[in-house]
């Protein structure tokens, strides 16, 4: 649906990639080249009319984002460059003044890279432990898992929404009920999740979310970090250096801004919140609601379609998302790539930045068709029809 | 060399590729070659005596392109001397960069000739040589 938005699909292509990015509509795109053309200062500087505006759809844009995920204040949304900028601070500023040698945070082997390294790094900064919650017979986390991973000295979960490769939607509200009476901090990775999905960061009680715009058909190098304001007003700043002080004068004389304004140091990007903004309002237009249940129908058809090839292996057959993940019998994931971008169908061969997902599937490597609301059953019939040709695929693999 | 000798020569090496096993032994070299931009993954082992290149042998999990390549490579390179190899090397390197080479040299290697035109399978096709390289030019310093 709502094809005509994308510039991007007016190319002859199949795009199964929506993991990894999603397309812009025009409003997006003409609202960055906007700022661009008509309004192009800097923000927080409101000494003249455009940059008073400036000012304005900045802050708008924050507010937009508090609506979206249901943030309880506007100060306790963060603009960051993504996801990755997201977690680290998370993990820089406010995890490693509360965390202590020997504390245990709990994340699975199907995290993307961005939930796990910052982690694997302050564990090797203040010796905490990082370790696994198992997954069940597809991969999902389920609240038994979860309650048997936690031990007295559990003080943080930090799990993916949607995981990237095998795209299981996980319990986070019962994660965070069940965590909040044991004293634990819940972290949410939620990239996969937002452009697919409502995220209530109330309803849900996360102590901490990361969203990137680019994978709700916003720009690049923008995205947010939320947190509870309490944590948020415990934690250091990440950067220090302009717009994030109120005055200094020596070492030991340098007054922090508040909230958000202490975490957002230097020009940010201007352009890409006003994209975001745009986004918001795009995926509200049409609703999430009819996002979501137009994307489940699809990934149905696609799962049914790839089931009927017999040498095709699916390794996430049951998740509520867009992800489908899968392998061709001794074919490598790459080549399979190869094959279909000779017919213009982009899907992403890999890992998937998930490295220890390997450990827990057995497979080093995947395809991955990722679609989004703008995919259609037609395009899936083209590439499960190219799917189904072994023949051709090794012939025309390399 | 047509296209369908081309593709044939890649498609066997692919499916059976030649030095393919993992070696455990101290007189061998590990050279690990991990293709940033994919999913390449291949582990090459090499022993020189008396600066020739005795033994290549080469595992892991690869693209076709790759697979094939590093057969052809092995192949290719046992026997030579180290400045040999490194000529060879620098034969295919020009080979894929549409820059003047020798043909005879590379033999099998050849069929990589039209690598230029998937510039994204460039790097599968140089992957056994990356690190082969930098260890081969060392090897005398």
């Amino acid at each position: 649906m709502n094809r005509d938005d994308f510039p991007m699909l007016n190319q002859d292509i199949i795009y199964f990639d929506n993991g990894a990015t999603t397309f812009k509509p025009y409003s997006v795109i003409n609202s960055v080249k906007d700022y661009y053309e008509n309004y192009s200062a800097n923000a927080h500087r409101g000494d003249y009319d455009i940059s008073y505006k400036v000012d304005l759809a900045f802050e708008n844009v924050r507010e937009d984002v508090r609506k979206f995920i249901n943030a309880k204040e506007k100060e306790e949304i963060i603009f960051t460059s993504g996801t990755t900028m997201s977690m680290n601070i998370m993990v820089q500023t406010f995890f490693k003044k509360y965390l202590e040698h020997g504390d245990e945070v709990l994340i699975t082997q199907t995290e993307h890279a961005s939930n796990v390294l910052p982690w694997f790094n302050l564990a090797n900064e203040i010796g905490i432990n990082v370790k696994y919650i198992d997954l069940d017979q597809d991969y999902h986390v389920t609240i038994d898992n979860v309650l048997k991973a936690i031990t007295p000295n559990t003080k943080v979960i930090s799990l993916a929404y949607i995981t990237n490769v095998i795209g299981d939607v996980r319990p986070i509200k019962e994660i965070c009920k069940l965590a909040h009476e044991r004293n634990i901090f819940v972290c949410v990775d939620a990239a996969q999740a937002a452009a697919h999905t409502k995220i209530d960061v109330q309803n849900l009680d996360v102590d901490f979310l990361a969203l990137s715009a680019h994978k709700m058909y916003g720009p690049t190098g923008i995205g947010v970090l939320y947190g509870k304001k309490e944590l948020l007003n415990e934690a250091s700043p990440y950067m220090l250096g302009g717009g994030m002080n109120e005055s200094f004068d020596s070492v030991n004389e340098i007054v922090l801004k508040d909230l958000p304004y202490k975490f957002e140091a230097g020009t940010q990007n201007i352009a890409g919140v006003i994209g975001l903004g745009a986004a918001i309002k795009y995926i509200n237009n049409i609703g999430l609601d009819n996002i979501s249940l137009y994307e489940l129908n699809l990934r149905k058809y696609l799962i049914n379609k790839l089931e009927k090839i017999p040498y095709i292996d699916i390794i996430n057959y049951d998740a509520d998302s867009a992800i489908v993940s899968i392998n061709v019998d001794n074919i490598f994931p790459q080549d399979i790539a190869y094959y279909l971008n000779k017919y213009n169908v982009c899907v992403r061969a890999g890992n998937h930045c998930a490295k220890l997902v390997k450990n827990v599937t057995g497979v080093n490597n995947s395809v991955r068709l990722s679609l989004a609301f703008y995919n259609t059953e037609e395009e899936i019939d083209e590439v499960a029809n190219l799917l189904s040709d072994l023949n051709k695929i090794k012939e025309e693999m390399i | 060399m047509n296209d369908e000798l081309k593709k044939e020569i890649i498609l066997e090496h692919y499916s059976h590729p030649s030095n393919f096993e993992k070696v455990d032994d101290n007189s061998y070299v590990k050279i690990h070659e991990n293709n940033g931009s994919c999913i390449d993954n291949l582990n090459f082992y090499i022993k020189i005596e008396d600066d020739i290149i005795k033994d290549i042998k080469f595992n892991g999990e690869a693209c076709a392109i790759s697979m094939a390549s590093s057969s052809i490579a092995t192949e290719n390179l046992i026997g030579k001397s180290v400045l040999d190899a490194i000529k060879y090397i620098d034969d295919f390197e020009n080979m894929i960069n549409q820059k003047p080479y020798d043909e005879e040299n590379l033999n099998e290697a050849c069929a990589f000739c039209d690598i230029y035109k998937q510039n994204n399978r460039k790097n599968c096709a140089f992957l056994p040589y990356k690190g082969l390289k930098k260890y081969l030019e060392n090897y005398h310093k």
